[in-house]
């Protein structure tokens, strides 16, 4: 079998053995399903609940793609901005860091009262956590770019436009998908933990409000149920942005060498 | 003289002129005071001292990367005085080969031509006519990193060549390559300079190199940077690989090292 065989192959059976002994300690101890529910539990509820719980996904799954963007999109200009003058970095970069250490908790309830569309209040708050590490992480890489380069685009006659866009970018990317695939699951937690707060009923709601809602009812293979699909999905958006990041940067990053060939 | 000058000499200005250049940084540190130097057309000039005499900071000034805090360095090129003359007439080329790693080879020795909007056939045709004079050929679609450090300068090289500059500026181009790859890159940068006859300054720090390669030397005192002496090199054209046991490229090699140790205060 091949090294990439082994990678799969190894955490998968980790997993198994993991399902195997979590159902044998339910069936031994004789836990509660209320308590503790075992993998078939939850396998039935989310076979039975599954189109429900597909809807909530969906539309926590919208919050965090929607919050994402306009992490990416904020975030880049944001940091455009800083690198293109220092007296701009210097004089925001504060607020956006205090931005960033209060707790989204506590300022959630906030953003839920000024906002009345829960879909829109919710994508604020994942993407005020969602935004920081592309703000910082972009803005690192924009003033990066090698000093040398930067004296021979001058001594060619390059514009500052020029530079940002054939040099500075090109050096911010590697950093910039760094961000990205922290505010990747930044941007789901954000949606979730918000959605925690606001506890929306209504029409559309999200997996947070589904797990507060299982709670409250002792539903608790739903809620395992509706917490393996947040972690799959946590999973799935780590992995296409690590796979963006791999595609865009294999010519001629290091941090693009999967250590397989060669 | 029998320094070789071999481009058309059409201007009656030299090609570089320093008058009373001095540069102190803003930490304090004098970092050249006082140099007068002329360079002219077609001329191979070697700038060697020792680290930190303020060489690399000249030629930052010559290339107008650096302003001087004193004096004036006139460029005359292409029938033009001044900075405007310098435009797109001048190549660097650093220490490092400060190529962008995102780009693959072609496309760094394009970058003089993206940068003022000119890509067409032509310019295309001059990139790959430069890949190959510095022995790239076949490697215009690799990225730096799957190059050697030897290659990576050779694109470094061609980048600074693809205009055909009248003024090539090259900073301690070979210092950080291992002994086998930097002869070899002296020989080509021999051979290039005397297919295209571009006025060079080289920047160095080793004797050897700039009695082999060069028609002039300028050895430089350092803290602050003053020019000690101005050697001619007489030996034949064109240097080939026997020049370097040559007894006079020894006798000249051990002229000059007297000079530099004169300029670093070992009488």
């Amino acid at each position: 079998m091949n090294r990439l065989g082994v990678r799969i192959v190894a955490p998968v059976a980790v997993g198994i053995l993991f399902i195997a002994l979590w159902q044998l300690g339910v069936w031994l101890s004789g836990v509660k399903p209320y308590v503790l529910p075992g993998p078939i539990d939850v396998a039935q509820s989310l076979w039975t609940d599954g189109s429900g719980l597909l809807v909530s996904l969906w539309f926590t799954l919208k919050v965090t793609l929607v919050a994402l963007a306009a992490a990416v999109l904020f975030g880049g200009l944001i940091a455009i901005l800083f690198s293109l003058s220092r007296l701009v970095e210097i004089s925001f970069f504060p607020y956006v860091v205090i931005l960033q250490v209060t707790p989204l908790v506590a300022i959630a309830p906030l953003i839920i009262i000024w906002i009345h569309t829960p879909f829109i209040a919710l994508l604020v708050c994942a993407w005020i956590i969602a935004f920081f590490p592309i703000v910082a992480n972009t803005t690192v890489g924009l003033n990066s770019a090698d000093r040398n380069l930067v004296a021979l685009f001058r001594l060619y006659g390059a514009s500052t436009w020029q530079v940002l866009c054939h040099l500075r970018m090109p050096t911010a990317l590697p950093y910039f998908l760094t961000g990205l695939r922290i505010s990747g699951g930044l941007s789901l937690i954000g949606a979730v933990a918000a959605e925690f707060v606001a506890g929306t009923g209504g029409e559309e709601t999200g997996l947070a409000y589904r797990i507060l809602e299982s709670e409250y009812r002792l539903m608790i293979p739903r809620l395992f149920a509706a917490l393996i699909l947040l972690s799959l999905t946590g999973i799935v958006i780590y992995l296409v942005t690590d796979f963006i990041s791999r595609l865009v940067l294999r010519h001629w990053h290091e941090s693009a060498e999967t250590g397989e060939e060669e | 003289m029998p320094a070789a000058v071999g481009a058309a000499d059409t201007s009656p200005l030299p090609i570089v002129e320093l008058r009373g250049v001095s540069k102190r940084f803003a930490n304090g540190l004098e970092a050249l005071a006082g140099i007068d130097l002329t360079v002219k057309r077609g001329e191979f000039l070697s700038l060697l001292g020792p680290s930190g005499c303020g060489k690399s900071t000249l030629l930052r000034i010559v290339a107008g990367l650096v302003p001087p805090t004193g004096g004036t360095c006139q460029l005359s090129m292409g029938g033009q005085t001044g900075r405007r003359a310098a435009s797109g007439r001048v190549g660097f080329v650093f220490q490092d080969p400060t190529l962008m790693p995102w780009s693959t080879v072609s496309n760094n020795v394009l970058l003089p031509f993206r940068i003022v909007g000119r890509l067409g056939a032509k310019e295309r045709e001059r990139a790959a006519s430069a890949i190959s004079a510095v022995g790239l050929c076949g490697f215009e679609q690799a990225y730096p990193r799957e190059l050697s450090g030897g290659m990576r300068m050779r694109v470094s090289i061609a980048r600074a060549l693809v205009t055909d500059p009248d003024l090539l500026l090259l900073d301690e181009p070979f210092a950080a390559l291992d002994e086998i790859t930097r002869l070899a890159l002296n020989d080509d940068l021999l051979r290039l300079w005397e297919e295209r006859r571009p006025t060079i300054l080289f920047v160095t720090h080793s004797v050897f190199e700039s009695v082999y390669l060069s028609t002039r030397i300028a050895v430089m005192t350092a803290r602050p940077g003053r020019i000690s002496a101005d050697l001619p090199v007489a030996l034949p054209q064109p240097r080939a690989r026997a020049t370097r046991s040559s007894p006079d490229y020894v006798a000249m090699c051990d002229r000059v090292s007297a000079e530099l140790g004169i300029a670093m205060g070992e009488r």
